[in-house]
């Protein structure tokens, strides 16, 4: 089971806004698909190791040198909003609290 | 009334010196203008992957090593998610619970883990802008974000900021020394945050912490975490709580304010990073940050002091890297007594060039290895030897002509010249001469400073002393 | 040839005719961009305009153009994995495969409509519109390749390029009656891939026969230094030839081949039709056991969830695509995620990000990546009574459009058969299998990591003798 305030407090964390009949119908969906998928908690996975990747590889390392970097004008082609050769953001203090 | 004891310990993030940044080929950014160090990695642009860079692990192998660290020989990349503008993926890679390295101690500190993550980019305040209506704007720069860091978290085992302090510039002259970083802390390449707390004076258990961010210079730190151990103290006195919670000092008005917007707690959702496999430590990795190790400032400081250098000046010229190479640079240019050497660079030359590196001074190891030798053969008085030091800092030159050249020998000529001198000072200073012969010898200091302004420096003060009592009949 | 008579040819007999001299390699081409750019069933999301530079001398697909699935990134041209947030949106660069088979001289077609970020198994979660099955436009392609196999089983393309993350190359490929493959992980390269789910997705072929698919695939399997995860293949992908499965034995786990799991009637009686067919041609059959197969649609909707919510939060609106103002920082990040991504995505998200945050951990991510070990665990045994493990692709065939659109749950059910290789990594082929109800059913054989040549030669026998008419599949489209 997810509640409303589950739900809200996760929609914050994903930065979803979620009216209020979102709110309502994702929390029964979720609950639905969790029920299912609770049934995982009923195997003995004690002495299980986890799989994090399924073709076991290491390192994969890459030697240090310097590769071209883009055109900054191709960096920023693609950006909504720029100003002063940078991505253009609403500030972040504008969010913070008082304290 | 109660005594309060601080405990400290650190967290230090370390840019370290690879050719490129931690992910992807792009080069590390010296104030570059903005966004011309990027590429689709390091701007996190859709269907991007992250590739290891082997220098940034073996670097943190070499930091392992230099720290005395287990060496996981299987550590693994996690994301921790979290949303701001200059974290382009909406995560940070970074190590978790299985890091590159753990324990590990220096000098009275032990570590607790180190491991590697990649830097933010640089967020700038850009003001008001009139594309958003009447709010405040920034701009984000991604050439830093990627750049290579290694996280050092201690144990809390600092008992004051001035040991916090002292402890960090060991830290960088250890990591200076492995040339894995500038470390330079106005320029970010060093940063430290502390985890403070204070419990009163014989309990063992630890007071709730705070977490004191970023604090950009030595001086800021140690004054960062004395006034936040203030405010836990006045906290306490008054029959307040601590809370745990991030805390900014700003050096310019010495206050602590909370770093916590109106976002919930943070809730990183940390799990292994799925785009990245296992960094498995091999052998072969092993040899080569072995073989890459310099000689450390504790295993240099143990070695000055058996060559005979004093625990104090021994310290000072292993800490501060260049100072020691300073040292032993003149040490071999003459063969000179260690001691004697190392008293001059601790001492006036450290007291001429302050903070900055001697071996880029006028004052060449060998220069000051001669003068050095100039006054063990007692052909140049101490005092004059110090204004010859001068004159080698201001415009460098050989010592022995530059005494020749002032005439800053000690006289020659022994009595015949010395004795008219400190005849005449006797005269001139009766009262001093009579304390002298009533047995108080320190009113000898007024007879040797009138032969020292007579001769401008040159006399040898212990032959002006014999000729004196010869003199009086002592 | 007509036009029409070009691309009824497969795309190895267009490589043929190229290579004989029967046939141009621009003449090809544009046959298929005038086909791909009156395509009726909303399968392209862009066609190319103009024909592609001449491929190289010599350069093994001869210029038979490759119709791509909209996640791949191609440098200039829109690139936006079905979803609104990446609208319009086209990259400084081209995916490592794409690039690949360009060289090869697959030049590209098209970018093929999709689930938004490869999420759904109906094509009716893009944002730019649904995609209409080929066999009966009231019906879906499946996805979340849809537009890629609808292209290709519509004849408006040779062949194309899908990803596959729980099921979306074979599951379309089954619903449309074409040939799709999952290869093992880590053979393909994924840089350029936008991602869904990092530790599943998988680039695969969708192709009209399995001797395409052999040939797709030969020129993208590659270890690729942009990619970590991807190793490569050891040594080359061969066109299967072999007519016998003599001395081959085929395992049927109960847990997937049971009507009592959903199945549907018409798809256990195509599946069973096959089997017996595979016994005529020397396979022995057999029930196997895979144990935690029925939990792998659990372990899978909380691994690739989990991943998504943290491969999808770049999409912030800072640096590329869309954005939607609303003051603050925190407000302009939740507006622009709110209205650029659709229902299921958020859905996804939501789940996601629940099943990681701080007290679910263990109980969800951590458990699933161990019933992931087990499920691997339960394949790695199997294959050593048997050579392959053979299934139904999908439970049902092609179903109405807005069916299932309000019930995740049933629509999370079409993965049953097809998740549970894509936990284990293993390369998985769909092949057509006869019809249910006038609708094309899919037969999934898989083998052990790398046993893709096996696997292809297995599929092409039992292809030739299911003797899967190309054109009367034709005929309908
Ligand atoms: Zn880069």
């Amino acid at each position: 089971m997810i509640d409303r305030e589950q739900v809200l407090h996760v929609a914050r964390l994903a930065r979803l806004e979620l009216t209020d009949e979102e709110v309502g119908r994702i929390s029964a969906e979720l609950s639905d698909v969790l029920g299912h998928i609770e049934k995982i908690g009923e195997l003995d996975l004690d002495d299980v190791p986890p799989t994090t990747h399924v073709v076991e590889v290491s390192n994969a390392l890459r030697p240090d040198i310097v590769e071209p970097s883009l055109p900054r004008e191709v960096a920023l082609a693609n950006a909504p909003a720029v100003a002063a050769s940078g991505f253009l953001v609403p500030s972040p203090q504008a969010d913070a609290e008082p304290s | 009334m109660t005594e309060f004891e601080p405990v400290i310990g650190l967290e230090i993030h370390v840019q370290l010196s690879t050719r490129t940044k931690m992910f992807c080929g792009c080069a590390l950014s010296f104030g570059e203008p903005p966004n011309t160090l990027t590429c689709p990695v390091c701007l996190g642009l859709p269907g991007t992957l992250p590739r290891a860079n082997a220098q940034a692990i073996h670097f943190g192998l070499m930091i392992g090593l230099a720290l005395g660290s287990d060496l996981a020989p299987r550590s693994i990349f996690h994301r921790k998610n979290y949303f701001y503008p200059d974290l382009p993926k909406g995560y940070q890679i970074s190590q978790y619970d299985e890091p590159l390295c753990r324990g590990g101690q220096l000098g009275e500190v032990r570590i607790h883990r180190v491991h590697l993550e990649e830097d933010a980019a640089k967020l700038v305040h850009a003001g008001s802008s009139g594309r958003i209506h009447g709010s405040d704007a920034s701009v984000v720069d991604f050439n830093r974000g990627g750049t290579p860091l290694a996280e050092i978290v201690t144990e809390p085992d600092l008992r004051s900021a001035a040991q916090a302090r002292e402890w960090l510039t060991l830290l960088r002259t250890t990591l200076r020394r492995l040339g894995v970083s500038d470390v330079n802390m106005e320029e970010g390449s060093l940063r430290c945050d502390a985890n403070i707390s204070i419990r009163p004076v014989g309990v063992t258990e630890l007071g709730t912490k705070t977490e004191l961010k970023n604090m950009n210079s030595f001086r800021f730190l140690e004054r960062g975490i004395n006034a936040e151990i203030a405010r836990q103290e006045a906290l306490l006195r008054c029959g307040g709580q601590v809370v745990q919670q991030t805390l900014h000092f700003d050096p310019q008005t010495e206050r602590i304010t909370s770093l916590r917007s109106k976002e919930e707690a943070h809730d990183y959702r940390y799990f292994p990073e799925p785009d990245l496999v296992p960094v498995a430590t091999s052998e072969q990795m092993l040899e080569a940050a072995r073989s890459a190790m310099p000689e450390l400032p504790a295993a240099r400081e143990e070695r000055l002091q058996s060559l005979g250098v004093s625990a104090a000046s021994a310290r000072q010229l292993a800490w501060r890297t260049e100072l020691g190479d300073y040292f032993e640079a003149a040490l071999a240019a003459d063969g000179a007594e260690p001691q004697p050497l190392a008293n001059w660079i601790c001492n006036e030359l450290v007291a001429r060039v302050g903070e900055d590196d001697p071996n880029a001074s006028k004052v060449t190891p060998d220069a000051l290895a001669k003068l050095v030798a100039l006054v063990r053969q007692k052909a140049v008085t101490i005092g004059n030897a110090k204004l010859v030091l001068d004159r080698l800092v201001a415009d460098g030159g050989d010592p022995a002509a530059i005494v020749e050249a002032e005439g800053l020998g000690v006289m020659a000529g022994g009595d015949d010249a010395l004795d008219p001198i400190v005849e005449a000072a006797l005269a001139a200073n009766a009262d001093a001469a009579e304390k002298i012969r009533g047995g108080n010898m320190k009113a000898i200091g007024a007879i040797i400073g009138h032969v020292m302004r007579e001769t401008k420096g040159r006399a040898d003060g212990a032959e002006v002393t014999r000729i004196v009592r010869q003199k009086l009949g002592l | 040839m007509s036009a029409t008579d070009v691309t009824l040819l497969t795309a190895a007999a267009a490589v043929d005719a190229i290579e004989r001299g029967e046939l141009s390699a621009g003449e090809l081409f544009e046959a298929y961009r005038a086909a791909a750019a009156g395509d009726e069933l909303n399968a392209y999301l862009w066609v190319a305009q103009d024909a592609p530079a001449p491929v190289r001398e010599g350069a093994p697909l001869a210029g038979v153009p490759l119709a791509v699935k909209d996640l791949f990134c191609t440098q200039g041209v829109p690139s936006q994995a079905g979803s609104r947030i990446l609208e319009g949106y086209r990259p400084p660069y081209t995916a490592s495969v794409v690039a690949e088979l360009a060289a090869a001289g697959a030049p590209l077609l098209g970018k093929t409509n999709q689930d938004e970020f490869a999420m759904g198994s109906s094509n009716e979660n893009s944002a730019f519109g649904p995609v209409l099955n080929p066999w009966d436009r009231t019906r879906v392609p499946g996805g979340s390749s849809g537009g890629s196999a609808a292209a290709v089983a519509a004849g408006s393309a040779p062949w194309a390029l899908g990803t596959d993350t729980g099921g979306s190359i074979r599951q379309p490929a089954a619903l449309c009656g074409i040939v799709g493959l999952k290869p093992t992980y880590g053979t393909v390269s994924r840089y350029g891939m936008i991602a869904f789910a990092s530790s599943l997705d998988q680039a695969g072929p969708l192709t009209r026969d399995v001797t395409d698919a052999a040939l797709l695939l030969r020129h993208m399997v590659a270890r690729d230094e942009r990619d970590s995860t991807s190793i490569g293949f050891p040594g080359e992908i061969a066109l299967p030839a072999s007519e016998s499965l003599e001395g081959i034995r085929l395992g049927v786990p109960e847990e997937l081949s049971d009507e009592g799991v959903g199945i549907e009637r018409g798809i256990l009686d195509a599946f069973n039709a096959t089997l017996r067919l595979a016994e005529q041609l020397g396979a022995t059959i057999e029930t196997c056991h895979l144990p935690h197969a029925p939990h792998a649609l659990s372990a899978y909707y909380v691994l690739a969830p989990a991943e998504a919510s943290s491969n999808l939060a770049r999409y912030d609106g800072v640096r590329y695509g869309a954005r939607v103002e609303d003051g603050g920082l925190v407000g302009m990040y939740t507006r622009t995620r709110s209205e650029g991504f659709g229902r299921e995505v958020k859905r996804r998200i939501m789940l996601g990000t629940y099943s990681l945050s701080s007290g679910y951990y263990d109980a969800y991510y951590g458990r699933a990546q161990r019933v992931r070990t087990k499920i691997a665990d339960d394949f790695r045994a199997a294959f050593e009574s048997f050579d392959f493990v053979v299934t139904p692709t999908s439970p049902s065939v092609a179903f109405e459009l807005g069916a299932k659109t309000s019930d995740p749950l049933a629509m999370y059910l079409n993965d049953y058969c097809t998740v549970p290789m894509s936990l284990a990594g293993i390369p998985a082929i769909s092949i057509p299998n006869g019809l249910s109800d006038g609708l094309p059913t899919g037969f999934q054989l898989c083998g052990p990591a790398f046993s893709e040549n096996r696997v292809l030669e297995a599929a092409y026998a039992l292809e030739q003798a299911i003797g899967f008419d190309e054109l009367a599949r034709r005929a309908r489209a």
